[in-house]
């Protein structure tokens, strides 16, 4: 399998400055390093505060690495046009109510990306357009409706229409199916595994919601704190996951049929510490039921073990 | 004996746009037990929020309440005056909501949110009512609690906020929490923390709580018994084990089936295939079908689904109860 995306080691700080006080660094992103395959999907992991949205919007060029770099088809990111950049890669929102601009048509939301960055004609977009909307599910008289007339599924696959129009190898997906009731997720990851193939598109599926990222994913990456703990094949990390983080992300997940056991002890106590300032050595320590005393030394490296990449020095 | 009695509650709203008043809630019967936890699921638009609202006193005027019985300890809450309310909300029954950060005040610290609350039910001294609420934020599971009276609410995270909530919720000992969608805005390892929490307080007060949630697996694993909505309907409620692992309901069906890690009849389904979606969406208030409520997007619908609307049916030993004339027979959910 040939990769399409390439990310090695990428930083992102940024700094906050106060008022008298010397700026601080914050660290959204350390030391991130994965690729992406032809036809793949990658499952981003990790609470909200670890990175997963900087990630995207470093991947998007919306932010720049601070340093660290990211190859799209072989082509490093500083060295695209915008134009070339924008139909390799693309991205859907998590909110469809908010990433829509309630003042245009939905016809005008998906053929604006070919009138900004194509030449064609107003009629070969016109085309373009309904053959879209169809593929996605969305007919042909919506054209003409505004956002609000739309319920959330509806909207989602509006976005997800919007983000192929110019036929991009990437898409990276960012919450697609949170913010949808119980019903229209299924109906929109179908949907989305179905463009997959149509389009061979590779996703980078950033979610919370784990038997989602199961779903879809072929492989997964789980971040906290900013850092990369666990990388590996979806089967590995869903049936042996090592990194105690992981562990505890998986039990924590509301199954159906299980009654819960732990009543009285929560799994991880506290919460994950700001990302201003971050603890000595590992990040998970505070919070870690397999603490030893090295891991608040030094900062675990991630290693090949068991068949994944593993940061935790008891994995 | 049941803490709370509901039979056949109707709320309409007043519309300005047509005569006809919008049909939020339909023929809603349910009974809770002191010191027992209901789990209630439903997408947006069933009606869920609204019944909670309605069972708090707290619904807008243009609402209309109509039941035939909603006792709650004995007391018959539709003909309570203002006053004999604010005796019973905030005290009887308390209610935590969706996103703590917009429930509690951005101006007000946590102390003066938390001890306004206990010294009007409890009339207590400031003093006292500091000692009560430093108790209180121990008991929730908040570190340095003495600290955290001073901080304003945008100081604290998702959880801490939701601690505080459930701080003041319970405050006044309540016989009944409505916990609406508690931990939607929450990270999974916090939402475990929050929902163990509620759990705790449940059995340790024998306080009643009805947990309102659109994820089944929150329910599923909290709650003892579990009523599903549908556009204003309950459609399908039971015992939480029975009703998740056998459900009658097309609905609750297809909704346990189109969950991503569902075994369905023992099968497991593979990554990347197509998931048993439902076609279509929750009707709109205005546009709710004829009959069966659920009839547009079932798959096994027949003509008489559509004619008029379907009666409750009650199932024993296992007081199943649900709306269907051809209830699902097999398909085991694990």
């Amino acid at each position: 399998m040939s990769s399409i995306l390439e990310v090695q080691s990428i930083n992102k700080i940024f700094p906050i400055k106060k008022m008298f006080k010397k700026p601080l660094d914050l660290k959204a992103l350390s030391d991130i390093n994965f690729t992406l395959g032809t036809n793949e999907t990658l499952g981003i992991v990790g609470e909200s505060g670890c990175g997963k949205s900087t990630l995207a919007k470093v991947l998007t060029k919306l932010e720049a690495p601070t340093s660290g770099s990211i190859e799209l088809l072989k082509i490093k990111y500083p060295d695209y046009n915008p134009k070339d950049f924008h139909s390799h890669i693309q991205m859907v929102f998590q909110d469809p109510y908010q990433s829509l601009n309630p003042r245009k048509k939905a016809f005008d939301i998906i053929a604006d990306p070919l009138r900004i960055n194509t030449d064609k004609s107003e009629a070969e977009i016109k085309e373009l357009v309904f053959v879209m909307m169809k593929r996605v599910g969305l007919r042909e008289e919506f054209a003409l409706r505004y956002p609000h007339h739309f319920s959330g599924g509806q909207r989602q696959r509006l976005g997800i229409a919007r983000a192929l129009m110019l036929r991009p190898k990437v898409l990276i997906l960012d919450e697609p199916v949170s913010a949808l009731d119980v019903s229209i997720q299924a109906q929109v990851l179908n949907l989305l595994l179905e463009l997959q193939q149509d389009f061979s598109l590779s996703y980078l599926f950033i979610s919370h919601d784990l038997s989602v990222v199961q779903h879809i994913s072929d492989r997964i990456l789980v971040m906290y704190l900013g850092r990369v703990v666990e990388y590996g094949s979806r089967d590995e990390i869903f049936n042996n996951p090592k990194h105690p983080y992981t562990q505890i992300l998986l039990d924590s997940a509301p199954k159906i049929g299980f009654k819960s056991i732990a009543t009285k002890n929560d799994v991880a106590p506290g919460e994950a510490p700001s990302a201003l300032y971050l603890p000595k050595g590992c990040a998970f320590a505070p919070r870690c039921p397999k603490k030893t005393d090295h891991c608040v030394k030094s900062i675990p490296p991630l290693e090949d073990k068991y068949n994944r990449m593993v940061a935790c020095l008891n994995a | 004996m049941s803490l709370l009695i509901v039979e056949n509650l109707n709320i309409h709203f007043k519309s300005d746009r047509s005569k006809d008043h919008i049909h939020a809630v339909r023929d809603l019967s349910f009974s809770l037990k002191q010191g027992e936890m209901l789990g209630v699921v439903g997408e947006s638009g069933s009606g869920k929020s609204i019944t909670n609202l309605a069972l708090m006193g707290i619904l807008a005027d243009s609402a209309i309440v109509k039941a035939d019985v909603a006792k709650f300890n004995g007391v018959d809450l539709l003909s309570l005056k203002e006053k004999a309310w604010q005796k019973i909300r905030g005290q009887e029954i308390s209610m935590i909501f969706q996103d703590p950060m917009t429930a509690l005040n951005p101006f007000l610290s946590v102390q003066f949110q938390m001890i306004e609350t206990i010294q009007t039910h409890l009339g207590l001294s400031k003093k006292d009512a500091i000692d009560k609420a430093v108790e209180l934020l121990n008991l929730v599971g908040i570190p340095s609690p003495k600290d955290r009276l001073k901080a304003y609410p945008f100081e604290l995270s998702g959880g801490m906020a939701q601690r505080v909530m459930i701080a003041m919720a319970i405050s006044t000992n309540p016989k009944l929490l409505i916990a609406d969608e508690p931990t939607t805005a929450l990270d999974v390892t916090i939402q475990k923390q929050i929902l163990n929490l509620i759990k705790m307080l449940q059995e340790k007060n024998n306080m009643s709580v009805i947990l309102v949630t659109h994820d089944l697996g929150v329910v599923s694993e909290y709650s003892e018994r579990l009523q599903v909505m549908y556009a204003g309907e309950i459609i399908e409620s039971g015992k939480t084990t029975d009703l998740i692992t056998h459900p009658r309901h097309p609905y609750t069906h297809a909704l346990l089936a189109s969950r991503p890690g569902a075994l369905v009849d023992n099968l497991k389904r593979m990554p990347k295939t197509p998931l048993p979606s439902i076609s279509g969406i929750v009707p709109a208030f205005h546009q709710r079908p004829i009959g069966c409520q659920f009839n547009p997007r079932c798959e096994f619908v027949m003509t008489e689904c559509q004619r008029s609307p379907i009666a409750i049916e009650v199932m024993e030993p296992k007081h199943r109860e649900f709306r269907c004339i051809h209830p699902i027979q097999s398909g085991v959910i694990q």
